[in-house]
């Protein structure tokens, strides 16, 4: 008796939808894709950047984008000596939280830099951004000292 | 309305890493001594059960359902969840109480966190655009909040390594604590920075295990003829997940929470703090407004042992042992969920 056929079909783990981002932090994506940055005014008037939807004080709705600029200032970091697998660099680098130029809130992303005693709070930053852009927040690949 | 009692507590030991024991194997042992405690052959013998964990850390949707396995469902009973720490479950089953829909309730708590990279699993809780795809680690956000404590002058790390140095201290006398011993607080400045400008001492271990408590009616406690401590208040607040909009050298959830749980309608005894990092039980002390009158985490707190969706009872359940102990009359425990405290829970407990 032979060997009955195996069943078989082929399947890919993963969400079989797209979601759409909406018009607010599809707007920042998009601008990411073209290499600028937006934040939104809060319902006081503080730019935060990466924009939200809501102000978490008020709840009210926000829709008014201001660019700003690609270059701020070191808020805090945290220097990571031993980077994880998961982690975007492979080498030590610092966590940030950066005040970008125009904004009121810092944004948390990565820096690079040769070592510890290079990185400071209050330091100048700038964006490098990912040879391509795709509309992620990966689009910024890391900052870096100025 | 009726005043809600609890009437048992239990927690195994935090280990590093549990082996080859799976999360129901974690439980068991916890909730056979929980009801031997309580004095209840089974799950079948309180109204309702609430239980707090994460599917994350196993890394399988629904991965809880297996933890009822624990309990022996059947003949069915009535059985909730909450992916949270099981201080949460306990909130769920107080709201039941007060419902009218119980009259007790066992709640457990599990995780079994080795198996995984915790502050990278971690990570995925966070705004799910602007930071998860980064893979911010939670150790990274500390570091991050610790630092703005230091540039302002609102501790010093000497501040850090005292809250350690006490932690270790005190959790010699707690039998389940992973971590005890005398460590000075100059031991631990001798240590070079892990994630700068926190070193590994400042941060909770990575622990494997679970705990429970049973809750009931006064009425139901002193039927069951058990030593109990009240619950008299119980509030949780949460704040923005824009880290950047948060003061996180501050705790407004918690001082809020605390507020209007009635924490300071008496004087507090004992506060158990659910503090992952030493710089995080400073800023709890002062969100709560704590001074020299209040013994802070007798067990050593969760730098002693961090059971990921457990240890936020476990201040619970360490603050009833005081008090039924007769070492306090008040006491207040403190959950926390979510980067750098962003989620709060206070709960204030009284001698009967």
């Amino acid at each position: 008796m032979s060997q009955p056929d195996v069943l078989n079909q082929a399947f890919e783990l993963g969400f079989t939808y797209t979601r759409s981002t909406g018009p607010v932090i599809g707007r920042f994506f998009t601008e990411l894709r073209n290499r600028n940055i937006v934040g939104i005014k809060a319902s006081d008037g503080r730019v935060v950047v990466p924009p939200m939807e809501y102000d978490p004080d008020t709840a009210e709705e926000l829709s008014e984008f201001v660019e700003v600029g690609q270059q701020g200032e070191i808020v805090s970091f945290a220097w990571v000596k031993e980077p994880r697998e998961a982690h975007p660099m492979d080498v030590p680098f610092a966590w940030a939280m950066i005040k970008l130029d125009g904004a009121d809130v810092p944004m948390v992303h990565c820096i690079a830099a040769a070592n510890e005693s290079a990185v400071a709070t209050g330091a100048r930053v700038q964006v490098v951004w990912a040879d391509e852009t795709i509309g992620y927040i990966t689009d910024i690949r890391c900052f870096e000292l100025l | 309305m009726k005043d809600i009692a609890i009437v048992a507590y239990q927690q195994s030991d935090g280990v590093s890493d549990a082996g080859a024991v799976n999360e129901v194997e974690l439980i068991m042992p916890v909730l056979d001594r929980t009801f031997e405690q309580a004095r209840l052959d089974s799950a079948q013998d309180v109204d309702f059960v609430c239980s707090g964990s994460c599917d994350y850390l196993q890394g399988a949707a629904f991965a809880f359902v297996a933890g009822v396995d624990a309990l022996g469902a059947v003949p069915p009973i009535k059985e909730s969840h909450v992916e949270m720490d099981a201080a949460w479950a306990l909130y769920e089953s107080i709201l039941k109480i007060r419902m009218g829909h119980a009259d007790s309730a066992l709640i457990y708590g599990f995780g079994k966190s080795s198996p995984g990279e915790l502050p990278i699993v971690l990570s995925q809780q966070l705004d799910p655009y602007y930071l998860a795809p980064q893979w911010v680690d939670s150790i990274s956000l500390a570091a991050m909040q610790a630092r703005l404590m230091l540039d302002q002058g609102l501790i010093t790390e000497r501040d850090m390594a005292e809250v350690v140095s006490r932690s270790r201290r005190n959790a010699r006398s707690n039998p389940h604590a992973q971590l005890a011993g005398d460590v000075s607080p100059e031991d631990v400045l001798a240590q070079e920075t892990y994630l700068s400008p926190l070193r590994k001492a400042d941060c909770c271990p990575v622990s494997d295990g679970a705990s429970a408590v049973v809750i009931a009616t006064v009425e139901k406690a002193k039927e069951w003829g058990l030593p109990y401590a009240i619950i008299s208040g119980i509030d949780h607040r949460i704040e923005t997940h824009n880290l950047g909009m948060r003061d996180l050298t501050d705790s407004v959830s918690t001082r809020t929470a605390a507020e209007h749980a009635g924490m300071h309608d008496g004087k507090v005894d004992v506060a158990e703090l659910y503090a992952p990092f030493s710089h995080q039980e400073i800023i709890l002390t002062r969100a709560l407004g704590l001074g020299e009158e209040t013994s802070i985490n007798p067990s050593g707190g969760v730098l002693a042992g961090n059971l990921m969706m457990a240890s936020g009872l476990s201040r619970i359940g360490e603050v009833f042992n005081r008090i039924v102990s007769g070492e306090a009359q008040r006491g207040v425990a403190h959950t926390t969920s979510g980067p750098c405290l962003q989620h709060n829970l206070v709960t204030v407990l009284e001698k009967a």
